[in-house]
C-alpha cells in the first residue's frame, strides 16, 4: 500500500481524533502554545516598533533585529531554553516569544516610518495632538504593512512550535518527532501534513483578518505585501 | 568520561576541558554545515536566476509564481523534510531538496524585484543604443538588478544557516547535531558552543556578502 493510502487510513482511523494524542487535543496545544507566544511577542515589539518608527530613531537597530534574530537557531533557542527553564510550557513559550519579537519590531518599524511626511504635516497642521496623530492618522496607514509582521511573525512561531515536541511539548510536532523515533512514516506523514496546512491557515487566515481591518481608502493605495520583511525561522 | 554524567556534578555552560579535546568534532560540523549552506544557496540562485527572468519577461506568470512561493515558503522546513522521508529517505538529499527549495523562493523573488527596479529609461537607452534583447539582458538589467539580488543572497545564505540546524532532526545538521546531541545528553557545552559557532557563522557569511558586494558592485554603494 502507498503511504498516501496509508496516511489516509490514519485519518480516517478514529482512534487519532480522541484522546490526549488525538488530533483535536494536538490542535489545541499547537495553537494556544502559538497564540500565547504570538500575543506576548506583539504586546513587547509592536509599541517598541511603532514608537521607534513614529519618531525615527533607531532606524538601524530596528532593520537588524531582523537580522539578528534570522542568524539566532529557533533550534538552538528552544533547547536553550529547556536547559534553563526546565520542562514545561515555559522554556516552549519564552523561545517562540523571543522568535515573535523581532519581525514584527522590523515591520512595524518600516510601517510607520513609511508614512508619507505630508500627511503627518497635514495632520499637524488640523491640530492634532501627538497620541491622537499616532492613533488615528499614522496607525491606519501602517496598518498593511504592520499586519504583515504579525503574520509572518505568526506563521513562523506556529512552524517552529512543531520543534518544541523535541523538548517534550505538545502540538502537532509529536506526530513527527515520534514517528521519526518509532519509524513509523505513516505518522510523521500525517503529522507533517497536518503542521504545513496549519500554517497555511495561519498565514490565509490572517490574511483574511488583515483586508478586513484595512480601512477601504488605504486597501486601494498599495501592496504592502511586496515590502514584508522575508523571514524564515523553522 | 564526560563530568556531566556524575550527579553531585554542576554542569557549566562551557566545559574547557572537554571542548579542549573535542575541537575537531566541533570544526567536522561546522564543514558539514558549511557545505550543506553553499550547496543550497548556489544550486537556489542556478535555478532562480532564470526563474526570475521568466517571471520578469512574462508578465502574467509574475503573481502567480510568486503568489504559489508564498505560500510554499510557509510550510515549516521539518513538516517538509517529514514529508520528503518516506519517498527519499534520511539524508542529504530530502534536506537539500527542501533547503534549495526554500533558497530559491527567496532568490526568485529578489531577482524578480532586482529586475523590476530598471528604470524605463535606462531600458530605452539600451535599445537606442541597440542591444538584442538578451545582450541588454545581460548587460544592462542583471547588472542593475543585482543589488536586489545580493541581498536576497545574504537573506538566503543567513535563513539557510539557520535552516541546516534543523536537519539534525533527519540525521544531518551540522552544528545542528551537536546541538542535538546537547539535548539528548543534557550536556551544556556542545550545546552553547554549536550555538554560538552557528550564530557566528551566520555573521560572519553576511559580513562577508556584504563586503564583496561593496568590492564586486561599486556603483550599488550609495543604495
Amino acid at each position: 500500500m502507498s503511504i498516501l493510502a496509508r496516511v489516509a487510513q490514519w485519518f480516517a482511523d478514529p482512534a487519532h481524533w480522541t484522546g490526549t494524542d488525538g488530533i483535536p487535543t494536538r490542535l489545541v496545544q499547537h495553537i494556544q502554545l502559538s497564540a500565547e507566544s504570538v500575543l506576548i511577542g506583539a504586546v513587547i515589539a509592536l509599541p517598541v516598533g511603532i514608537a521607534l518608527g513614529h519618531y525615527g530613531r533607531f532606524g538601524n537597530l530596528a532593520i537588524n533585529i531582523s537580522n539578528v534574530g534570522r542568524a539566532v537557531p529557533s533550534f538552538a533557542l528552544l533547547v536553550l531554553a529547556f536547559q534553563i527553564f526546565g520542562l514545561g510550557d515555559a522554556p516552549i513559550i519564552i523561545s517562540l516569544t523571543a522568535l515573535a519579537i523581532p519581525p514584527m519590531v522590523t515591520n512595524s518599524y518600516v510601517a510607520m516610518q513609511e508614512v508619507d511626511p505630508d500627511v503627518k504635516d497635514a495632520a499637524r497642521g488640523m491640530g492634532y495632538r501627538e497620541l491622537a496623530q499616532v492613533m488615528w492618522v499614522e496607525l491606519p496607514l501602517a496598518v498593511p504593512l504592520l499586519m504583515a509582521g504579525i503574520r509572518t511573525s505568526a506563521v513562523q512561531v506556529v512552524a517552529t512550535a512543531t520543534l518544541a515536541a523535541l523538548i517534550a511539548g505538545g502540538g502537532f510536532g509529536r506526530y513527527i518527532i515520534d514517528g521519526l523515533d518509532q519509524q513509523d512514516y505513516t505518522k510523521l506523514f500525517a503529522g507533517a501534513v497536518l503542521v504545513a496546512l496549519l500554517a497555511l491557515a495561519t498565514e490565509l487566515g490572517l490574511a483574511a483578518a488583515e483586508r478586513l481591518l484595512v480601512p477601504r481608502g488605504i486597501r486601494l493605495l498599495r501592496a504592502p505585501s511586496a515590502r514584508r520583511v522575508t523571514y524564515k525561522a523553522a | 568520561m564526560p563530568g556531566h554524567l556524575f550527579l553531585d556534578y554542576v554542569d557549566p555552560w562551557i566545559n574547557w576541558d572537554w571542548l579542549s579535546t573535542h575541537v575537531p568534532v566541533f570544526l567536522a560540523a561546522l564543514q558539514e554545515h558549511v557545505t550543506l549552506t553553499l550547496i543550497a544557496v548556489g544550486v537556489g540562485l542556478l535555478i532562480s536566476l532564470p526563474m526570475g527572468v521568466v517571471a520578469h519577461r512574462w508578465r502574467a506568470l509574475r503573481n502567480p509564481v510568486l503568489t504559489l512561493f508564498g505560500i510554499f515558503y510557509t510550510i515549516p522546513s521539518i513538516a517538509l523534510f517529514a514529508l520528503l522521508i518516506p519517498y527519499t529517505g534520511l539524508g542529504t538529499l530530502t534536506a537539500e531538496i527542501g533547503l534549495v527549495g526554500y533558497a530559491v523562493l527567496i532568490l526568485t523573488r529578489n531577482v524578480v524585484v532586482g529586475l523590476e527596479a530598471v528604470p524605463n529609461d535606462v531600458l530605452d537607452a539600451a535599445n537606442g543604443m541597440g542591444y538584442r534583447p538578451l545582450a541588454r539582458l545581460v548587460r544592462v538589467e542583471l547588472p542593475l538588478a543585482l543589488p536586489a539580488i545580493f541581498a536576497g543572497i545574504r537573506i538566503a545564505t543567513v535563513t539557510t544557516i539557520g535552516l541546516v540546524t534543523i536537519t539534525a532532526v533527519i540525521g544531518l545538521g551540522g552544528l545542528g547535531q551537536l546541538i542535538l546531541q546537547g539535548l539528548v545528553e543534557n550536556f551544556h557545552t556542545p550545546l552553547v558552543v554549536a550555538t554560538l559557532l552557528s550564530i557566528v557563522l551566520a555573521l560572519v557569511a553576511d559580513l562577508a556578502l556584504a563586503g564583496s558586494q561593496r568590492i564586486a558592485l561599486p556603483w550599488s554603494r550609495s543604495a
